[in-house]
């Protein structure tokens, strides 16, 4: 049976030449980075040189790239480091405040926050396209507000979120904050910053993070053009491989780190350098900024033909997220198909070797149905239907109409099946 | 995906039986929870045989997970032709066990087509006592 891969915003395959570049430190370059002979220093060179090409291209320094085991540490170190560095120096506790479609990493590491430790927690609403709104940000922010984390693109819907004026928000309301002691330009001074104990909310300026785990092979990830402290990757949406991550941490951003042992990454981040997945992430990230523009096309077309098939070969469907245009990813596009729910169409569409998801959980393993899609507004028996399609570059015309044989049969031998009228 | 489930289960959910509605059912039961995701409709044509009440004929309709459709669907094999005392006596877990066992995460929530029939039987029952 031949496989139809529709599902590149849960992974992707490694690239050949990802791939290649990773082989010699596996057996060749063994290395460790901390080591001072030659192939210690060797692997160490790799790994600082993968550094310098990621931050050059989210046009940060290398210092401020910290090197992770994936997306959820990451975004587990950006939310848990910020806020217990705060909990420590403010009278108040920490107030953290999320957008209400953020990854499962963001939203239970914040909800995990407010439960075991007290700390508040506000969620943004999003709009009926799954968006949320600049000024829904600035009426949420307390003085005791240490960190706000909107994700960059939503992976389920696709919907891009305003990094830009979501950070604008954030940087006016930075400039009103009077801020007791400089901290001499040093970053993670927290010795210096133990001066700070006790002091009043509203000293503390508030850390911008957002999760580019979707955008970053579409969409400019330049942290300073987007105005975040903090941002988020991982590497196996962009044909790199799982298992590696990066935070970006703008310089100066005061965090705790999470994880102790060693002093790698500049003791932010203990554990030996995950030397060939470093390399393979960097060289997966600079070969999708290579062809940013060319498959970004290639994609978004590609998806406009299957939404315009699906809607004009089967009824009641509703396509979630915003409009085709600007303010969507091209490779994602989720379809609640009315009456009917998401696993009984997957699983119709796994038996045919037809790879797609579903924002529905009885397949991620819990039975609420998507928070993504109950925060735009759609009650619960839609939001179990949803199917999401998402592509990439190795897909074709030919896919999509092999897949869209099947499709419109299998949503209407279901809706024969079920009790909603 | 198909991969979680086990044979029984996937020839259950690729070819359900009895599905529909009755009409004239007899009885009307109705389980499920729309968070969940699950939503069972169940139709018994009520019979006498030998001087007791069986299920002559049984449909469902389901919105749910292949759990969901495979549960129903066994079910109405399971109980037609039976009398409506050993019917209702069926549990959610002989469903279940009749399937050859259904994944941890779907016992609770996606295996309710015990609990749709026996709401089935007792609208029979309340529909007796109305006329």
């Amino acid at each position: 049976m031949k496989h139809i891969y529709l599902d590149h915003a849960a992974t992707t395959p490694v690239s050949k030449d990802v791939f290649d570049a990773m082989q010699p430190y596996f057996r060749e370059k063994y290395g460790n980075p901390s080591s001072i002979y030659k192939l210690g220093q060797e692997a160490k060179s790799a790994v600082e040189h993968a550094r310098e090409e990621v931050a050059d291209m989210l046009g940060a320094k290398p210092r401020e790239i910290i090197f992770t085991s994936g997306a959820t540490e990451s975004n587990n170190l950006a939310l848990k480091g910020v806020a217990f560095y705060w909990s420590q120096n403010l009278k108040k506790k920490p107030h953290i405040i999320i957008s209400s479609i953020e990854h499962h990493s963001v939203l239970d590491t914040a909800e995990y926050l407010e439960k075991n430790f007290g700390f508040e927690v506000t969620k943004l609403p999003v709009s009926k396209e799954g968006i949320v709104d600049p000024t829904d940000l600035e009426s949420v922010i307390k003085d005791n507000t240490v960190i706000v984390s909107v994700m960059y693109g939503n992976n389920e819907v696709g919907s891009i979120q305003p990094i830009k004026e979501l950070g604008e928000v954030i940087k006016r309301v930075n400039a009103k904050r009077v801020r007791p002691l400089q901290n001499n330009g040093k970053s993670h001074d927290f010795e210096h910053e133990n001066s700070l104990q006790g002091s009043d909310p509203c000293s503390q300026p508030i850390v911008f993070h957002t999760d580019a785990v979707q955008a970053f092979q579409y969409l400019d990830c330049d942290v300073k053009g987007l105005g975040v402290d903090m941002l988020s990757l991982t590497g196996h949406k962009f044909y790199g491989p799982k298992g590696v991550g990066l935070l970006y941490v703008k310089s100066g951003t005061k965090f705790l780190s999470q994880q102790q042992g060693g002093a790698q990454e500049r003791g932010l981040r203990a554990g030996t350098e995950n030397v060939p997945y470093i390399v393979g992430m960097a060289k997966a990230m600079s070969d999708t900024r290579k062809q940013l523009t060319i498959s970004k096309q290639q994609i978004a077309d590609l998806r406009d033909y299957l939404v315009k098939r699906i809607a004009a070969e089967i009824p009641d469907v509703v396509l979630t997220g915003p409009e085709i245009g600007k303010k969507r990813l091209p490779h994602i596009a989720s379809f609640i198909f009315k009456k009917i729910e998401g696993e009984s169409i997957l699983i119709n569409l796994d038996l045919l070797g037809i790879a797609a998801s579903s924002g529905s959980a009885c397949t991620s393993g819990s039975l609420a149905s998507s928070h993504v899609l109950t925060a735009m507004g759609y009650d619960d028996l839609l939001a179990h239907g949803s199917i999401r399609f998402s592509l990439g570059k190795m897909n074709s015309k030919e896919e999509i109409d092999e897949m869209m044989k099947h499709l419109p049969q299998i949503v209407e031998k279901l809706r024969g099946m079920s009790p909603i009228k | 995906m198909s991969d979680m489930y086990s044979k029984k289960v996937m020839d259950h959910f690729q070819n359900p039986r009895n599905v529909g509605e009755i009409k004239d059912a007899s009885g009307v039961g109705e389980k499920g929870n729309p968070t969940c995701g699950d939503i069972m409709k169940m139709y018994i044509k009520v019979g006498k045989k030998n001087g007791k009440e069986i299920i002559e004929d049984i449909r469902f309709q389901t919105f749910g997970c292949g759990a969901a459709v495979a549960t129903s669907s066994m079910i109405t094999e399971m109980v037609k032709g039976k009398t409506l005392e050993e019917a209702e006596k069926i549990s959610n877990a002989q469903v279940a066990e009749a399937l050859g066992g259904l994944p941890p995460i779907k016992m609770h929530c996606s295996n309710l087509a015990a609990n749709a029939l026996q709401d089935a039987i007792t609208n029979y029952r309340d529909n007796l006592g109305t006329k």
